[in-house]
């Protein structure tokens, strides 16, 4: 299989494109096989909960970090353009709408893909490092209805209840921060976030995105997850494809989702 | 080590019970118990900066090994990063003139104010964001491989730091070709930016490349917001990849901690000097 030399760049091209479309078809055969599980409601309630709790409650304390932060960082960087345009009443309106429509769900979306998408592949590639799937199925146990549709569902919500979580409690660290630095009282904050120049049509503009990345984290984490080889560094390396594949997804999709909803 | 064997854990799917430990603490021994965990590992954390600091002024030069993590962090990266940052423009700019359509008729200004926010702060914190999760994750995951496979180990025995061995010369690397990176990432942002002024709302390219408002002060945060990022996120990812164990399911935890860590000190980073320049520079 030695490619000529001068038809290497080729070569690489066509490696690229067909790797990259082996990862979209499977995370979207594995999608289509999710579907029909969840129709038929034949998945695991026990380990749905299990799920629930170990990524959604243990998740908490970095999101509320994230959340505070990024609501303070909003502020610092809109200080100078409040300052310049002498526009402390928009200072609401500003940190919201950034904050509501792009940056909660967005840092939410990448805080959640490091800690739930890695340690999710981290699980599944363990197992499959281990044959802990081939006795599964040796059980005659469904592995897609017994581990994957359970944490699908389980990363799907944490990251829709962490991005409602995040989206208030950025708001309330920007509020604060906005008092701390540009003097603007936290009730003219919040009168510029509701003064009508932002209504539930960004809140929830935010949201459907929490529910497209979370999607897509959820596919790609299980897809690599379930596609691991080769020992201890292979479960390392499917970690580090998974956060790549989503950070990439996440973005692209919320180029085409922000456009789609406008 | 052979009790382990005898004594299989009870899971049958084998799930990493890593809260059972703290499931016994309860109340306020929970929050002593975690308030302890974190300044003990902010204290390893700070004994893995200074060596790498000291080992980087006088350390054993490794011929070579600085050009091969550059090209491991900073090529490999390229492809990914210019990618993820021209999304990033073409959605920023949209959202911006949706939104300022609302308030100012006036978008001649969305170019020069979209130019300072990308150099004081997005295009270092952005791209930051994702190389902790590209490069953290592999430099997480490559040290923990080698901690499992007993390389680490290894290393000591050849009367080798692994600080000085292995994350030195990351450390180097990530620094400058950090650097690199944003200043790529932040010209392909504005491109896309600017193809998007020009195709939703009619900002003519001549109008949209205006530079007026980019100082002095937002080009000094933004610089030193990259060596600041360059130098946490192999820290961070390395400290987390050396504290590796058990294991292919330890390797896993370690990336995932390393990709979690890296970017959280990425945000909180960026809230200081984010701060101190605007107390700076106003």
């Amino acid at each position: 299989m030695s490619t000529p030399r001068a038809l290497q760049p080729f070569a690489t091209i066509g490696g690229a494109f067909l790797a990259t479309s082996e990862v979209v078809g499977g995370m979207g055969v594995m999608f289509g096989r999710i579907v029909s599980r969840l129709v038929r409601l034949s998945f695991d309630r026990s380990e749905l909960l299990r799920n629930l709790y170990k990524m959604g409650v243990k998740s908490l304390p970095i999101v509320v970090v994230t959340a505070l932060f990024t609501g303070g960082i909003m502020v610092i960087q809109a200080a100078p353009l409040v300052e310049r345009y002498g526009a402390h009443g928009l200072l609401g309106w500003g940190a919201g709408f950034g904050t509501l429509r792009e940056i909660g769900p967005l840092l939410t979306a990448l805080m959640i893909s490091g800690r739930v998408g890695a340690n999710n592949t981290a699980e599944l590639g363990t197992m499959v490092v281990t044959e802990q799937i081939d006795a599964l199925r040796a059980l005659a146990i469904d592995p897609i209805g017994f581990l994957i549709v359970p944490r699908f569902i389980g990363i799907v919500t944490t990251l829709f209840l962490s991005t409602v979580f995040a989206d208030a409690l950025a708001l309330f660290g920007a509020a604060y921060a906005g008092r701390g630095i540009l003097g603007v009282e936290p009730m003219v904050f919040f009168n510029g976030l509701t003064s009508g120049l932002l209504g539930l049509g960004d809140v929830f503009h935010g949201l459907i995105k929490s529910v497209v990345f979370g999607m897509v984290i959820a596919l790609a984490s299980c897809q690599f997850g379930i596609a691991t080889s080769g020992g201890a560094p292979g479960v390392g390396r499917a970690v580090n494809s998974t956060v790549v594949v989503s950070a990439a997804g996440i973005f692209v999709l919320d180029y085409i989702v922000s456009f789609a909803i406008g | 080590m052979s009790a382990d064997e005898l004594n299989p854990p009870e899971s049958a799917v084998g799930h990493i019970d890593e809260e059972n430990a703290l499931h016994e603490r309860t109340g306020l021994a929970w929050v002593g118990g975690s308030v302890l965990d974190l300044l003990g590992a902010g204290k390893q954390l700070y004994s893995v900066f200074v060596k790498t600091l000291y080992y980087s002024a006088r350390g054993v030069p490794q011929p070579g090994a600085v050009a091969r993590q550059m090209y491991e962090v900073g090529n490999k990266s390229l492809v990914f990063l210019c990618v993820v940052m021209g999304f990033i423009g073409m959605i920023l700019v949209f959202q911006a003139g949706l939104q300022a359509k609302r308030v100012v008729p006036d978008l001649s200004l969305l170019g020069a104010t979209f130019l300072e926010l990308l150099v004081r702060d997005l295009a270092a914190s952005i791209s930051a964001l994702m190389l902790a999760t590209r490069v953290g994750a592999g430099i997480a995951a490559e040290i923990g491989s080698m901690v499992v496979t007993e390389q680490v180990d290894a290393l000591r025995m050849c009367a080798a730091d692994p600080i000085d061995y292995l994350i030195v010369p990351r450390f180097k690397a990530s620094i400058v070709m950090t650097t690199m990176l944003v200043i790529v990432a932040a010209g392909v942002a504005y491109l896309t930016g600017m193809w998007t002024g020009y195709a939703f709302f009619d900002i003519n390219p001549r109008t949209f490349v205006n530079m007026s408002l980019v100082d002095k002060g937002d080009l000094t945060i933004g610089l030193s917001k990259c060596v600041a990022y360059g130098a946490a996120i192999p820290v961070v990812s390395g400290y987390c990849g050396l504290s590796t164990f058990g294991g292919s399911e330890g390797v896993g935890w370690a990336t995932t901690r390393a990709v979690v860590n890296s970017s959280l000190a990425v945000i909180i980073l960026n809230f200081f000097i984010s701060g101190a320049g605007y107390l700076i520079f106003g």
